[in-house]
């Protein structure tokens, strides 16, 4: 530094020579404010990433500096988020590079009182010696007398956290093994909506796409706290508003969500589907349906058969139903002329009168994720004046005329005039030239009637003629990175990729068998051989020949339902050796936290992969049973491996988003210690399980050494995550790319790991990482990421144009027919074939695509119709009707059926049921509890209660009480509150808010109780689990659990310590009379 | 525009040097504020800010309370019984009435024609970068300083810990960290923005709530925001700290509120601490004049006699 420099460096030189002669600017600098620049400045690469957290799926740039990921931000770049991260999103630096990350492997013995480290390689032989051996020991080559080559000694949970490609090897790895227990998130919060939506409409995923709410004239928020849970999505429903949409926010409680709407309706937990039929009820008795629509593209019109016998002729029940079984024969339901071809046919949810109790407990309905339900025969007479007492339009009429306005009052607690206004604003923004859209999440899809929950705002959506319009449809708001991915590529028991059923042990025997059973005549489902080959070929490559049937008989079979319910059962039963843990935490996180717990501490071996040591990795050494003396750590015999595992920065792979978008996110630096991707873990235990296996000729042995698992590396043993996605995508004869699912055949010349997938990687170039940003494109943003299926970002947007293919308005035009190029045109890919004029109509013996008309813009659909009326692909009703929660205080008023009756209920010491609502100790558990999530902390908080800059925004677990009930009860602000089920006591810091209104029901007042359920024992912030109270019953459709509506009572101070809380539940038990059999009547 | 001993009312100028720049700052816009704290998480992610204490207030879901040396962003909940424009609500009070005695708080309205009224305010609050800064003007050290952004910056190298500011600052921002001792506070990110980006806070904003930019293009378009709402009937919204003849000299980052600035937590009429400054340095010679003058008179006189 030279003595001029020096001189000028001086502050008070700067100051008495330059033009800052207050010395309170520019003089004053010191040296390092001088030289500073941003950390992104210095960066040495910017690696394009997404947020880990909801399914938003917000763009994020990862900025690296000598290897250390040193800042993580918004993508501006991304339609879908702009820029814009919420305080998850934020803070998912601390998430990734935090010192509260394991990064080595740790071993819990059998018995043994702490962890001890372990050698990464040691751990995963260890692993793969524990799998070989709890699958010789549990194979079962039959169950019943058919064939089902499986082990149910194994059990996996978890995916929707991870990639794509990370769900697909772990599928294909465990089908290999023959586990069939295979389940993730996706179970525990959507699956309602593919069994709701794909009945519906044919695809189990959101018809519309979020940026698209910006063009809706009026939106309803309801089972959703859209600006909580999603915030950055929420932009659009703010874009929406600036344009002067009204916005609805039908919620127990005034949440974040409410504050920003135009009306907020206070509503009775769990009693959605009387509110919206009351809205059904009343578009059909006002005539504000959108009738041409109604025509053109529902099943309206369409002739049920004479059988049918509807709740208003049961009191409650529909035709069919045969109370020993507790299910539904749905035969009756079915369009005229119908039933004569089903008998005569093989289709699964018609197969053998004997089995449909199988069937229907396998999840069936989810297979809607991709293609509607099956029907068969002639094609149904219509009666196109709407006026034929059997049409649906008649039968839907009558269905809902009890659903009035009083009726809405008496069973959820919503004022007539309030009631008015809403439908008023919903059928005044309908039509023509207005669109109205429903935004939803898993205040709908976690009920015992979840899915029917999804099907009342299906079929009002339909009679509005709100469906495949710009500004309409149906967004079901998912909360996990890739919960959508885990579903289309599923890590679950029914399914495989691209909702291709599993094959049923009892139904199918051979390939052409399980195509026949499954496989629809008509529409896009009836190339269903091609998209099974194709995945047989994918997932045992030269292995499968036309000659061994494409190796089908080496995929395991089921046998009724695997959830993951049925799995905790069969633990705490002691019928599962292993389990593995996959980015998820049922300890906190699934309904029962107990029943969970108990059914871990009787493994053998428990496998938990995730980035904190979470509950589900330590219950035996400080969870609650062993506070309590149920369980004594020395007693437990599970061995524990706890695998660190690497984050969303250092790995590559795509997460499918809310919007059915896959979106890329690169490696930026590789994982640290023993951390590893999930891709690592499922390839090199498939790896060191086939080795310790090569040469064995046991059969059981002949499928996981049949699996093609041969994957090329990307740097070290870290397997190549675009090769996984190039085999999802699938190839031709040649190896080369498929560009469209149209391109599969079913005679082994290509292979595709999912067929809706299908396109992904067209061309060789890896179409989810394409990034153009939103500024240069129009608003639809095709080159951002891919859409499945074939980037379609409405779906049915054939609907958006009239019958003969005009918009039906200029204003809400989206495609649309072009005489003058012979071809559907627009600003989306159009959901429909690309040349099939508007006026093409079937032969009568046309099958296949070719069975659709040019006015069926269902195209997944067999008959190409959105369904009002659900003649099949539900177990438990064709039309949404309300009955009480499992744990209700209210009878119901609408019917004498108090509950669902096809409603799934699993008694057990751990699981009781409280009782009914006018029988004796009813007013032991008198209030409503709803559960939900906060902006700040992200499901069973592993991913948020560790990070402080989170835990600090929402410290400590709290309930939601009015004053009212407060008074009642005598509970304190910021005090202690009990809360107490017949499944658990826990305690809560009490938060008095008007935000909780107590409603009038049924004559009476009802409070009810709001509980956030990211709390757990461990962690920086720290709180007990919402779920030990809740029960596992489940709709029958989706096998999802009941946790937004159940009963509890409240009162004031901490709960007791020990011992003494077991007692106060029994006590509780006990002055209800509680019994095994209380609640599980019909 | 006023000049005062200070220089001008603009702060821009105040910078001196050539790098002069337009004003920068803060419009937060808190009718479209979702409460979601992404500001608060953001700015720390960014400025590695310490974590702040797990309290659970009972403050509506406020758990962070104020602003300070390690919050330097916060966002004020409130649950109100009182209406928002055209907005309605069944929350506050039961839509029907049931029949029992109200559990009224301290200074709610029990005029029974706002039943059923109800409304949640949320709020992101942060330093002002005040036009006056008193902060700056009782800166013994130079460590705080304006920007060529017109920003009030603490230079950590520099701040030795005196605190003098801290009682100086009149929304109470400016804090001292205990455990090192220096004062602590929004930079505008200054980092950041000399480098074309924008602050943590309004990059990640989900909702445009807090937006930055040139701050007389954000005047403008505050004042088209409050027209609008009124518009909507929202008559309740108004401007804070937009206005250059405030007691600040208007701020730097300024807030379209929809109550009074006290219930979130901000003084109505903030006046610069060091107002009264020069007038006092006035008086204070004048004083020591009169004295020398005193002085001088008696010795002369008490050498006359």
């Amino acid at each position: 530094m030279g003595v001029r420099s020096w001189i000028g460096g001086w502050p008070v030189y700067r100051q008495l020579t330059g033009d800052d002669p207050l010395g309170r600017g520019s003089a004053a600098t010191s040296a390092r404010t001088a030289a500073l620049r941003p950390r992104t400045a210095e960066a040495d690469d910017v690696v394009p990433s997404v947020c880990p957290y909801c399914a938003v799926g917000c763009g994020q740039q990862v900025y690296v500096r000598d290897g250390e990921v040193v800042q993580i931000e918004g993508d501006p770049g991304s339609p879908i988020s702009r820029g814009r991260l919420c305080p998850k999103g934020s803070a998912t630096l601390q998430l990734t590079t935090g010192p509260t990350r394991e990064h080595t492997v740790l071993y819990r013995a059998p018995h043994a009182a702490d962890w001890t480290e372990l050698d990464l390689d040691t751990a995963m032989d260890m692993v793969a010696d524990r799998v070989i051996d709890a699958r010789r020991r549990s194979w079962q080559w039959e169950h019943e007398g058919a064939t089902v080559n499986r082990t149910m000694g194994i059990a996996s949970l978890g995916g929707a956290t991870l990639d794509n490609e990370e769900n697909y090897l772990i599928k294909k790895l465990l089908t290999g093994l023959g586990v069939v227990q295979v389940e993730n998130q996706a179970r525990v919060c959507h699956s309602s909506t593919v069994s709701g939506l794909g009945t519906s409409f044919g695809r189990g995923g959101a018809t519309t796409f979020m940026q698209d709410l910006q063009h809706a004239d009026c939106i309803v928020i309801e089972g959703s706290n859209y600006a909580e849970a999603h915030p950055v999505g929420f932009q659009w429903v703010m874009e929406a508003k600036a344009r002067g949409a009204a916005v609805i926010h039908v919620d127990p409680r005034f949440t974040r969500t409410s504050a920003l709407a135009d009306l907020h309706v206070p509503i009775r937990a769990g009693s959605d589907i009387a509110f919206l039929g009351g809205i059904i009820n009343h578009v059909l008795s006002e005539d504000e349906y959108f009738r041409e629509y109604l025509l053109t593209f529902t099943n309206a019109a369409t002739i049920v058969g004479e059988d049918f016998a509807d709740t208003e002729d049961l009191d409650g029940l529909f035709s069919g139903f045969d109370p020993e079984q507790r299910s539904y024969d749905v035969m009756t339901w079915q369009y005229e002329g119908m039933q004569t071809a089903a008998a005569s046919g093989d289709r699964d949810q018609f197969a053998g009168r004997g089995t449909h109790h199988d069937t229907k407990e396998s999840g069936r309905s989810e297979q809607q994720g991709a293609g509607g339900a099956a029907i068969e025969g002639e094609w149904p007479r219509r009666d196109d004046t709407l006026t034929d007492p059997k049409c649906v339009f008649q039968i839907l009429k009558r269905h809902y005329a009890r659903y009035t306005p009083e009726m809405v009052e008496r069973v959820c607690g919503i004022p007539p005039a309030t009631f008015h206004r809403v439908c008023r604003y919903l059928t005044e923004n309908s039509g023509r030239d207005r669109t109205s859209a429903f935004c939803y999440a898993v205040g709908w899809t976690q009920h015992s009637m979840g899915s029917q929950f999804i099907r009342a705002a299906s079929v009002l959506q339909l009679l509005l003629g709100n469906i495949g319009r710009p500004g309409g449809g149906i967004q079901a708001l998912r909360g996990h990175a890739s919960i959508q991915g885990s579903s289309d590529i599923p890590t679950l028991f029914n399914l495989l990729p691209g909702y291709i059923p599993m094959p049923h042990a009892h139904h199918h025997q051979d390939l052409d068998a399980f195509v026949r059973t499954d496989a629809a005549d008509t529409g896009f489902w009836s190339h269903m051989k091609s998209y099974a080959v194709s995945l047989l070929k994918a997932y045992y490559g030269d292995n499968a020949t036309a000659d061994n049937d494409f190796c089908f008989d080496h995929l395991p079979r089921i046998t009724g339902s695997h959830s993951t319910y049925d799995t905790v059962l069969a633990q705490i039963a002691g019928e599962v050796k292993g389990y593995f843990l996959m980015g998820e935490n049922p300890a906190v996180g699934s309904a029962n936290a107990k029943a969970q717990r108990m059914g871990m501490a009787n493994l053998e071996w428990l496998v938990v992969r995730d980035f904190s040591r979470i509950e589900s990795a330590t219950w035996w050494k400080d969870g609650p049973e062993i506070e309590s003396g149920e369980l004594r750590t020395e007693d437990i015999a599970t061995e524990v491996f706890f695998f660190p595992a690497a984050s969303h920065t250092e790995k590559s792979g795509s997460f499918t988003n809310t919007n059915r978008v896959l979106q890329w996110h690169r490696e930026a630096v590789p994982p640290k210690g023993d951390a590893r991707s999930d891709l690592w873990f499922a390839y090199h235990l498939g790896r060191i399980v086939r080795e310790k296996l090569a040469g064995s000729t046991d059969p059981m042995d002949r499928p996981i050494l049949d699996l093609a698992w041969d994957y090329p590396m990307d740097h070290g043993d870290e397997p190549s995550a675009e090769a996984v996605l190039a085999e999802i995508n699938g190839r031709d004869a040649d190896g080369r790319p498929l560009s469209a699912s149209t391109q599969l055949r079913d005679d082994g010349s290509t292979s595709c790991g999912c067929w809706i997938y299908c396109g992904v990687y067209a061309d060789g170039v890896n179409q989810a990482a394409r990034r153009k940003p939103h500024t240069e494109q129009d608003w639809i943003s095709a080159e951002w990421g891919w859409a499945w299926p074939d980037n379609r970002r409405t779906l049915y947007n054939r609907a958006s144009a009239d019958a003969d293919g005009r918009p039906w308005s200029e204003r809400k035009a989206l495609v649309w027919w072009s005489e003058d190029v012979g071809r559907w045109v627009g600003h989306d890919v159009p959901d429909f074939e690309a040349d099939k004029r508007p006026d093409y109509r079937p032969a009568r013996d046309a099958r296949g695509v070719a069975a659709l008309s040019g006015t069926d813009a269902f195209i997944m659909q067999a008959d190409g119709k959105g369904w009002l009326y659900a003649p099949s692909g539900l177990t438990d009703g064709p039309l949404p009707t309300h009955y009480e929660p499992q744990d209700s205080p209210f009878p119901n008023p609408l019917y004498g059926q108090q509950r669902s009756p096809a409603r799934l209920v699993y008694p057990h010491e751990f699981n009781r049921y409280h009782p009914d609502a006018d029988g004796p100790g009813a007013d032991v558990y008198p209030y409503v509890v709803t559960t939900y999530r906060l902006t700040e902390h992200f499901t069973a908080g592993g991913m948020t209660r560790w990070l402080p800059y989170l835990a600090e925004l929402q410290p400590e677990f709290f309930c939601e009480v009015s004053p009212e009930l407060a008074a009642e009860r005598g509970l304190t602000h910021t005090g202690w509150a009990t809360i107490v089920t017949a499944r658990g006591a826990i305690e809560a810091r009490v938060l008095v808010t008007d935000r909780v209104a107590p409603l009038r029901v049924d004559g009476r007042v009802l409070h009810q109780i709001g509980l956030p359920y990211h709390w757990g024992p461990n962690g920086y912030s720290t709180g007990d689990a919402a779920n030990e109270l809740s029960s596992i019953s489940l709709d029958p459709n989706s096998h999802i659990q009941e946790v937004k509506a159940f009963t509890a009572d409240i009162r004031p101070g901490r709960r007791p310590r020990g011992a003494r809380r077991d007692a106060l539940v029994r006590d509780y038990q006990a002055r209800a009379g509680v019994t095994d059999l209380t609640g599980t009547e019909v | 525009m006023a000049v005062d001993s200070r220089g001008t009312a603009d702060a821009a100028p105040q910078h001196g040097s050539g790098e002069q720049r337009p004003r920068m700052g803060f419009f937060t816009d808190t009718s479209v504020c979702i409460g979601c704290k992404a500001c608060e998480v953001a700015c720390k992610e960014w400025n590695a800010v310490p974590e702040d204490g797990l309290d659970f207030t009972g403050m509506s879901y406020d758990n962070t309370t104020g602003l300070g040396a390690d919050t330097w962003r916060h966002v004020a909940f409130i649950e109100q019984r009182r209406p928002l424009g055209a907005q309605e609500t069944g929350a506050g009070r039961a839509p029907v009435d049931l029949g029992m005695p109200a559990v009224g708080r301290p200074g709610d309205d029990p005029d029974p024609a706002t039943l059923g009224d109800f409304r949640w305010l949320m709020s992101s609050d942060v330093c002002k970068h005040c036009t006056h800064a008193a902060c700056l003007d009782v800166c013994p050290t130079g460590a705080l300083f304006r920007t060529e952004f017109g920003t009030v910056v603490v230079q950590e190298d520099v701040c030795n810990g005196c605190g003098y500011c801290v009682p100086a600052c009149p929304y109470g921002v400016i804090d001292k960290r205990e455990d090192d001792g220096r004062v602590w506070k929004c930079t505008l990110c200054y980092d950041r923005i000399g480098d074309g980006l924008e602050p943590a806070c309004a990059k990640a904003c989900p909702t445009d709530s807090i937006q930055f930019g040139e701050l007389d293009e954000l005047r403008g378009r505050a004042a088209a925001r409050v027209e609008r709402l009124h518009g909507e009937g929202v008559s309740s919204a108004r401007l804070y700290g937009a206005d250059p003849d405030d007691g600040v000299g208007g701020a730097g980052a300024f807030f379209l509120l929809l109550d009074e600035p006290e219930v979130y937590g901000l003084p109505p009429d903030p006046v610069v601490t060091t107002r009264d400054l020069p007038d006092m340095w006035k008086h204070a010679g004048l004083a020591a004049l009169t004295l020398l003058a005193g002085g001088v008179a008696a010795t002369i006189l008490g050498r006359t006699r």
